[in-house]
């Protein structure tokens, strides 16, 4: 745990990637291959399973700090971290460890049948053992999401200077459903490992368009698209199985058993690239939707008929058992049409855009909306099918999002690197001469405006509710937002989607704040 | 009418006419220390101790006959009311406030810590009936650790630095904090550079008799060559300025009690947070209380709610006050918008300098 707890501070003691990649490297060197192990799965977000729940946690810290539980509550405020809170309050350890990560990683697993008083004692031993980093990365063992400050695609790098292979290769034999527990290193670094037949590829994804369109040369060099708001995801047919990935690396098959109809339709050895949406007659449904579908355990009836999902298919990854990411995407393209039907209620090839000049794309875009589409998406016609998110063949060219003018209600403190400060805000709109909350926000600021945020919330109190403040409602922010869906969960009716802080209107009086009729306005005008 | 009252200018002695670091002009000032949230400008006239006066006669431009002295200890006794200073262990020349009227005594501690930092003059602990402290750092979650551990940090990280061909870069309040560093570093390491704004407070410092080793002034004439291997120490305020780029490549190191949390050290994109404070953390908070016998204590910046409530649950009769001293605010101060850095003798005025 020491070696683990050294690799956390020198990954946290600089922002720099050379330096991470360093200390990564350096990791791989020096640690056991069970440590290996297990670093490369924290990095790729596999955690172990959760055996003690936090209240739990909380409540033996504070006991062993011998404070209040409302002193260690107002601590875990500030500090925005639970497991950092724990490491901060409780005595010094008494005892010496020498055990390594995999050790107490297993020792965290095995407490999972335990009563809670065996629990306890078990936690408290350790507590009494490690000393302050390792401490931390045990609570954030326990607690879950641990975030060292290194991407995934960062950690693969390390791992393929350490063991002298391919990025994209080990990119991918990092992918799908493994464990430490059911693997070694030695298994699971072997090339073209085949034990898991669901293995997804990793996901190209595409950087938004900041340049002028027309910074991307000559239009028939590019294939265009709408870009679908829905889930992206990949279908999977091997083993005579159909499996189904979606971006955030979740096996997801069950959540869709409308695509259990294409493994009649697509041959053994397929995986194809596309966008999960909510679609019925003919037309896709808006994301909210889907949204409400996604958070069920049991998919009912009434859910699978009111919230039909279908696959918007835009490319081809593996066809007939072989690995065709190298091949143009012209190519992959016309594939990917050989075997797609026409008219299939839930297969449905994404339709490209007819266009021969820019203004012409830029016509086709602006009427986005109107289709429930979020933009346009630009690739090249020449382009292989890269992992990760990288700049140069695929762009998404979205539409300028909505705004409304929107007055600051309350501010809560953030966590992580805002701990401490007041970085979430919720904002109210004007109904009948009372503000009405209707969004929280909490991104689009620099650091400079949240610090003088910030200073300007603690000195405009006007209520403290635990981490969150009410202030006078003085402040004015254009809120930015993707869409607009009616909400029964709402005091105001509506949901935004992505909603974001577009600027500070300091020119703006709190009275010059739009409406809620204007919001409604949105919202009819889009379903008309 | 109690001994000290709490006024929208400042902490005010009714029966002796004064305030206690006013935020507001009055006509007589008893300062507890230099920093800008506490010694203002405005007044008529100015009491504190004979370190402090030409910290203040200085940054806030006062004439000599402006500002009196008193030595720690020496009794001034104002309308029958005695005052005195004592060593509050903050920065060079800081000190608590006791005040004395019929039997009564009320102490007023400024800003101030208990452990020994090598420069300023020890904290010394007062009995009283009320007791006004602090709580920038009112919380469980802070407990320093001693600066011998953290000093060995820094000049391992200097060291490195060396090795891997960067300048160190520091940064801490220009008051204290700066000098402070200068102190307890270890300077055979290396050449030791400072900001222009340094520069002037360690003259004003090394005037009152204290000892500093040998620094340099960052100047415009300096080439990238020059700096090599050494260590600069600047305000907060020159971190994220043009200024702080000829010194590329180089690490960055922040020297706060803040940095004792993870998220503030990340939110501060540097390189290295040390854990360094010149105020007290949540024992010695505590220790101070308790030794002091108060019966009743009012707690002014910083989480002074929760170190209230905290003091009232243990049956001392505690209430928050609220003042314009900056403990909460002071994070924002880190950011590198409040003042121009440029190599000029520009005096940092209100708003840079909070000592954290």
């Amino acid at each position: 745990m020491k070696r683990f707890a050294q690799l956390f501070t020198d990954l946290d003691q600089t922002t720099k990637t050379l330096a991470k990649i360093k200390a990564l490297v350096h990791y791989f060197e020096t640690a056991p291959d069970a440590d290996k192990l297990w670093a490369i799965a924290l990095l790729s977000h596999r955690r172990p399973k959760r055996t003690v729940n936090t209240t739990l946690m909380s409540t033996w810290a504070s006991e062993q700090s011998g404070l209040p539980a409302w002193l260690f509550g107002e601590s875990h405020h500030i500090v925005g971290d639970l497991a950092e809170t724990i490491t901060l309050l409780l005595p010094e350890p008494a005892e010496v460890s020498d055990e390594s990560l995999a050790w107490w990683i297993s020792f965290i697993q095995q407490l999972e049948p335990l009563t809670i008083d065996e629990k306890k004692e078990k936690i408290l031993w350790a507590w009494n053992r490690l000393p302050h980093t390792e401490r931390f990365v045990f609570n954030k063992l326990i607690t879950g999401g641990f975030r060292m400050g290194v991407s995934q695609q960062l950690m693969v790098k390390a791992l393929a200077r350490y063991t002298n292979s391919p990025e994209n290769v080990l990119a991918h034999t990092l992918m799908g459903q493994w464990s430490p527990q059911q693997t070694t290193l030695a298994e699971l670094l072997a090339a073209n490992s085949t034990h898991d037949v669901s293995k997804p590829y990793p996901f190209y994804l595409a950087y938004a368009l900041e340049e002028d369109v027309t910074t991307l040369g000559e239009p028939g060099e590019w294939f265009a698209e709408h870009k679908w708001d829905g889930i992206r995801g990949q279908i999977i047919v091997r083993n005579n199985q159909l499996f189904v990935w979606s971006r955030g690396e979740e096996l997801v098959t069950d959540k869709y058993p409308e695509y259990e109809s294409l493994l009649t339709l697509l041959p053994e050895g397929t995986v194809i690239d596309g966008e999960i949406l909510p679609y019925k007659d003919n037309r896709p449904l808006p994301f909210s939707l889907l949204q409400t579908r996604i958070g069920r355990k049991t998919l009912s009836a009434k859910i699978l008929k009111d919230v039909p999902v279908a696959f918007i298919a835009y490319d081809v990854l593996e066809w007939q058992q072989q690995d065709i990411r190298e091949w143009p995407l012209e190519q992959r393209r016309k594939m990917l049409e050989s075997f797609c039907p026409a008219d299939h209620p839930v297969l449905r090839l994404s339709p490209l855009i007819d266009f021969d000049s820019w203004p012409k794309l830029a016509e086709v875009r602006s009427q986005a909306r109107e289709i429930f589409s979020e933009g346009v998406m630009l690739k090249r016609k020449r382009s292989i099918y890269r992992n990760g998110r990288r700049r140069g063949d695929w762009w998404k060219w979205k539409l300028d999002p909505y705004t409304v003018d929107a007055v600051m209600l309350y501010a809560m403190r953030g966590h992580g690197r805002r701990a401490n400060l007041y970085t979430d805000y919720t904002f109210a709109v004007w109904d009948s001469g009372t503000l009405v909350p209707f969004t929280k926000a909490y991104s689009g600021l620099t650091d400079e405006e949240i610090r003088q945020v910030d200073r300007w919330v603690k000195q405009n109190t006007l209520e403290r509710f635990g981490p969150v403040r009410s202030v006078k409602p003085t402040l004015v922010f254009e809120i930015a937002f993707e869409g607009i869906a009616r909400s029964t969960r709402h005091k105001s009716g509506i949901a935004l989607r992505f909603p974001r802080m577009h600027r500070w209107r300091k020119d703006k009086p709190p009275e010059e704040a739009n409406s809620l009729q204007d919001l409604l306005q949105l919202l009819d005008a889009k379903n008309d | 009418m109690a001994l000290l009252e709490f006024t929208d200018r400042g902490i005010y002695c009714g029966q002796a006419g004064v305030y206690l670091d006013p935020w507001k002009p009055v006509g007589r000032a008893v300062i507890t220390h230099g920093h800008s949230d506490h010694a203002r400008a405005g007044s008529e006239r100015y009491l504190c101790t004979p370190v402090t006066a030409p910290i203040i006669k200085h940054r806030l431009r006062l004439g000599d006959g402006m500002v009196e002295t008193a030595a720690y200890g020496e009794v001034v006794t104002i309308n029958g009311v005695a005052f005195s200073f004592h060593p509050a262990g903050h920065i060079p020349g800081s000190a608590q406030v006791r005040v004395e009227y019929k039997g009564e005594v009320w102490v007023f501690t400024g800003d101030y810590k208990r452990a020994l930092d090598g420069l300023s003059e020890p904290f010394e602990q007062l009995r009283c009936d009320t007791l006004i402290t602090e709580s920038t750092f009112g919380l469980p979650i802070y407990r320093w650790v001693p600066q011998a551990e953290t000093f060995a940090d820094v000049n391992a990280w200097w060291r490195q630095n060396q090795a891997e061909g960067k300048v160190s870069v520091i940064a801490g309040y220009t008051l204290g904090k700066a000098q402070r560093i200068l102190r307890n570093i270890d300077p055979s390491v290396g050449k030791i550079f400072v900001h222009g704004a340094v520069d002037v407070m360690n003259q004003v410092l090394r005037d009152t008799g204290i000892d500093l080793p040998p620094t340099q002034r960052v100047t415009k004439e300096m080439r990238k060559a020059d700096f090599e291997g050494g260590l600069v120490v600047c305000p907060p305020s020159a971190v994220g300025s043009p200024w702080i780029r000829k010194f590329m490549p180089f690490s960055l190191g922040i020297a706060s009690g803040w940095m004792a949390l993870r998220g503030a050290r990340r939110r501060r994109g540097a390189d290295r947070g040390f854990i360094l404070s010149d105020h007290a953390d949540w024992a010695e908070l505590n220790d101070t209380v308790k030794q002091s016998e108060a019966t009743k204590v009012f707690v002014t910046h910083g989480y002074s709610e929760i170190f209230a409530q905290w003091l009232t649950e243990r049956g001392i009769e505690a209430a928050e006050v609220k003042t314009q001293y900056e403990g909460e605010l002071g994070e924002i101060v880190e950011s590198g918008t409040q003042e121009s850095t440029a190599e000029s003798d520009v005096v940092l005025t209100a708003g840079e300098e909070q000592d954290l």
